[in-house]
Formats: C-alpha cells, sequence, structure tokens
C-alpha cells in the first residue's frame, strides 16, 4: 500500500515515501524512488497506479520545464500545483489518472510550500498531509506533535515516529521508505527508514 | 359441539376477527385476513435493509484502554450516530460492570448495551454463587462465549472488558466475531487508528498517574478531530486496586481551544503565502 506524508517546516518542506513497486499481490522491487524532482527545488510525491503514475508525473514535468524554457523563468511551488490539478481535472471527465500527490516546493521569497492533490483534482495547501492508509495514523500524531516553528531535525524525528508507528499497526505495511528535503539549498535526501 | 376459531382456514370475511383488527375500516376489507399494507418501492427486501440501516443507531466512535504502571486507563468519547446523522453527543459508552470492572461500547448501540448489562446480570450471578468477585479473565470470557454463540447472527460489538483482580490489573478485548484478546493496549472504533497513532507514541509503561489520563485523554481528542464519526465528551476511567473512578469528563470543543488557544498555530490552518 502506497504511503505518502510530508510536513511543512519553518523553512523546508520534508517529505517521505515508501520505495516499494507493486504489482498485484507481487514485490517487484524495493528501491522505486516515488520522490521525484520537477525542477532544482521542488518535487512530487506519487502515489497510485504504476502506469498513471509515471506517465502523469512525466507529462507535468516535461511541461513546467517546457514553460521555463520558453519564458526563461521557473514557475512557482504554487503555479506547478495549479498546473498539475488543471491537467488533473480535465483529465478527470475522460480518462482519469489514479494518482494521489504531495507537491513539495521552496520559493525566493515566499519560503516554503506543501501541496496535497488527489486524483479527484482537490489541491489543498497544507501543513502536514499524507495519503494512503498509513496516513491515518500518522495524522493525529502529528496534529498533536506538528508546531510553525520545526526544525529540520525536530521534521525527521517526526518522520521516524510516523514509519515506526505505520510499521507496527499496518498489516500491509512497505518495509522501506524514503525522506527527502526541500529548501534554499535544493532538493537532498535526507534518510532511508 | 365445540368449534375452534379458524378464520384463515375458513376464508375471509366470515370472522369478526378480520373487524376485530379493524381492516375494514383501513380499506382492505375483503382482502385475507393476513395481509397488511406494504412499502409501495419495487424491491421490498432491499428497501427493507436500506430503512433498518437508518434506524439503527450504530456508534461511530473512538474507544481506549491501557495498562500501565499505575493500573488501567479507559478513555471513550460520547457521539453516535445514525448514518450521517449525529444521534447523541451524550452516549454513555462505558458500562460500570462492578466496581471492578468497566466495559466499553463499540458498533451497534442495542447489542453493546443489552449484551454488557447482560454480562453485568452473570458476574453479579457468578458472585452470589461463589462469594467472591469475578476475574477480568472470566468476566471477559463470559463475554466472548456469548458472542461466539451469536456469531454469524449480525451482532455488531467491538468491546474492551477492564478492571482489576487477584492477578492485577486486567484488559480484554472482546467482539462480535467471538475474538477475545488479552493485551496491555488497545483501541477500537471508527477513530481507533487516530487514536492509535498518538497513544503508541506517548505511551510508556512508567507513566505517572495524571501522564496516563492525560494521554487517554488527548488520544480521544485528536481522534475526535480527525474521525467525524466521533465527538462529544471524552470520559476518562482510572482503574486501581481500590476499583474504578472517573477522572475525566470534558467537550472535545473546549478541550481544542485548551489544546489550541491560537488558531493561526493548529496544523490545519495553514495559509497559502501566495493567497493573502
Amino acid at each position: 500500500m502506497d504511503f505518502l506524508c510530508g510536513i511543512r517546516g519553518r523553512d523546508f518542506v520534508m517529505v517521505c515515501s515508501d520505495t516499494s513497486a507493486v504489482q498485484s499481490i507481487v514485490t517487484m522491487k524495493q528501491d522505486e524512488d516515488k520522490l521525484v524532482p520537477v525542477d532544482s527545488h521542488r518535487l512530487f510525491a506519487i502515489s497510485g497506479e504504476a502506469g498513471d503514475r509515471v506517465n502523469f508525473s512525466e507529462y507535468i514535468i516535461a511541461n513546467v520545464r517546457l514553460y521555463a524554457l520558453r519564458n526563461g523563468s521557473q514557475l512557482s511551488t504554487k503555479a506547478v500545483a495549479n498546473f498539475t490539478r488543471s491537467e488533473l481535472a480535465t483529465a478527470l471527465r475522460k480518462s482519469p489518472y489514479q494518482t494521489n500527490l504531495l507537491m513539495a516546493g521552496y520559493d525566493e521569497g515566499s519560503g516554503p510550500a506543501l501541496y496535497w492533490c488527489d486524483y479527484l483534482a482537490t489541491l489543498h495547501h497544507m501543513n502536514i498531509c499524507g495519503t494512503g492508509y498509513g496516513s491515518y495514523f500518522v495524522l493525529s500524531m502529528w496534529d498533536k506533535l506538528w508546531h510553525p516553528d520545526l526544525s529540520q531535525d525536530e521534521a525527521l524525528e517526526l518522520m521516524r515516529k510516523a514509519v515506526a508507528e505505520v510499521r507496527a499497526r499496518l498489516v500491509v505495511a512497505p518495509p522501506k521508505y524514503l525522506v527527502k528535503v526541500v529548501d534554499k539549498d535544493g532538493i537532498r535526501t535526507v534518510a532511508e527508514l | 359441539m365445540m368449534r375452534i376459531s379458524c378464520p384463515l382456514i375458513d376464508g375471509p370475511a366470515t370472522s369478526a376477527a378480520q373487524d376485530a383488527c379493524g381492516l375494514r375500516e383501513l380499506g382492505v376489507g375483503g382482502a385475507p385476513v393476513d395481509s397488511f399494507p406494504l412499502p409501495a418501492v419495487q424491491d421490498i427486501d432491499s428497501f427493507e435493509r436500506e430503512v433498518v440501516e437508518y434506524v439503527k443507531p450504530n456508534h461511530g466512535t473512538t474507544t481506549l484502554g491501557f495498562i500501565f504502571q499505575g493500573g488501567v486507563i479507559i478513555a471513550v468519547d460520547s457521539r453516535a450516530s445514525q448514518g450521517s446523522y449525529i444521534s447523541s453527543q451524550t452516549v454513555k459508552k462505558v458500562i460500570e460492570i462492578n466496581p471492578y470492572l468497566l466495559g466499553t461500547m463499540a458498533g451497534g448501540a442495542a447489542d453493546c448495551q443489552f449484551w454488557e448489562r447482560n454480562l453485568g446480570r452473570q458476574c453479579r450471578l457468578y458472585e452470589l454463587a461463589n462469594g467472591k468477585r469475578i476475574t477480568v479473565r472470566g468476566a471477559s470470557k463470559l463475554l466472548a462465549n456469548t458472542m461466539f454463540s451469536y456469531r454469524g447472527m449480525g451482532l455488531s460489538m467491538g468491546t474492551m472488558v477492564a478492571g482489576w483482580d487477584e492477578a492485577g490489573p486486567g484488559l480484554y478485548y472482546v467482539d462480535s466475531d467471538g475474538q477475545r484478546t488479552k493485551g496491555k493496549l488497545f483501541s477500537v472504533g471508527s477513530g481507533s487508528l487516530y487514536a492509535y497513532g498518538v497513544l503508541d507514541e506517548g505511551y510508556r509503561w512508567d507513566l505517572s498517574v495524571e501522564e496516563a489520563v492525560e494521554l487517554g485523554l488527548r488520544s480521544i481528542y485528536h481522534a475526535t478531530f480527525r474521525d467525524a464519526a466521533s465527538g462529544g465528551t471524552v470520559s476518562v476511567y482510572h482503574v486501581t486496586q481500590e476499583g474504578w473512578t472517573k477522572v475525566r469528563g470534558e467537550d472535545v470543543g473546549e478541550l481544542h481551544f485548551r489544546f489550541y488557544p491560537d488558531p493561526a498555530k493548529h496544523p490545519c490552518n495553514s495559509v497559502d503565502p501566495l493567497a493573502v
């Protein structure tokens, strides 16, 4: 079962995803990176059906890069989020993409931003968010622990607690997880759990 | 000669029994006696099934219990719902079986209430017959046996039986499938996943009583925040060697503003920096 979650901190966004690629009842691989960079300061965390997931994210990323090349300036996180939502909404009544996604980004000036979007094209700006069954256990915990001045070390600790909880309680818990952070210096992998 | 009155066999409109039911006035005169008006729907079976679900009050619930150094903590919310309708905010979901035993309710309201009252009766009879209190193990087994004997017949309940006996603190999970599990920490109901998230993170064996009560309260509060079918007030019970005491009963709305006096600092209030 796909599990994604994200935290918006003081001056960064941290996202976590499982790394399982599943087909039917078979685990195909254990090191699938579902946290894909859009550009230097923005990334998608995508869950859902394998084909839709890769196809949709590549389409969005290509268009965002095309925009940057044509206009000589990068889209803001908010612009990427709204463009993505719009594409999902257009597809919804034709052939919907079965993808839920988180968008994390850092913009000069407006700071960190975290967006949650589901396959029905609902878009929300969030402080904490998640998708999948695992998020049920995690969101209440983060409701209690999150605060606006969260540092990166604190956020990583929240991620560790979240993954420990999913491992302890979720029957279909994925075995491996990847944590990345986006801040003023760009995108980095901070932990493999 | 005596004659047994058999209006159904004798045929319609020959017996006074029909008038006694007032059927003629209802305009069904002439019809067989055993007929009655039916709802005007296509598929009456599925209609009835649907309607029963409307009327059946269900606890969309969060309940939890855990054993720690200072005894047992039981915490519950108080909301009852019928589908999307909140039918009550003041339901008592802890049944006080005797001064040393508590039962919690999740699932069908009537099933829980009736069968836990029934458990209370059985426990009292055990006391009278044996001259001593029943153990938590024994009480939970009585309930589990009852549930097992009715399995597959549509009962719906998920309960925890908690208390104190000669073996010390006890906590059992019993449900309508007949499952019975002994444990240190349980949460039951639609909000249980949320409660587990907070509970697992804060639980330690050596919690002080005050900390443990606060953890129970906090776990239920966070579950009511995320789970629409849980809410109302949080009740917290503490069980020790001296029996149970009710330690807290607080409205979740008031708790919310105590935990988050500044709305801007709540994780669910994020202002899009570009939206202003």
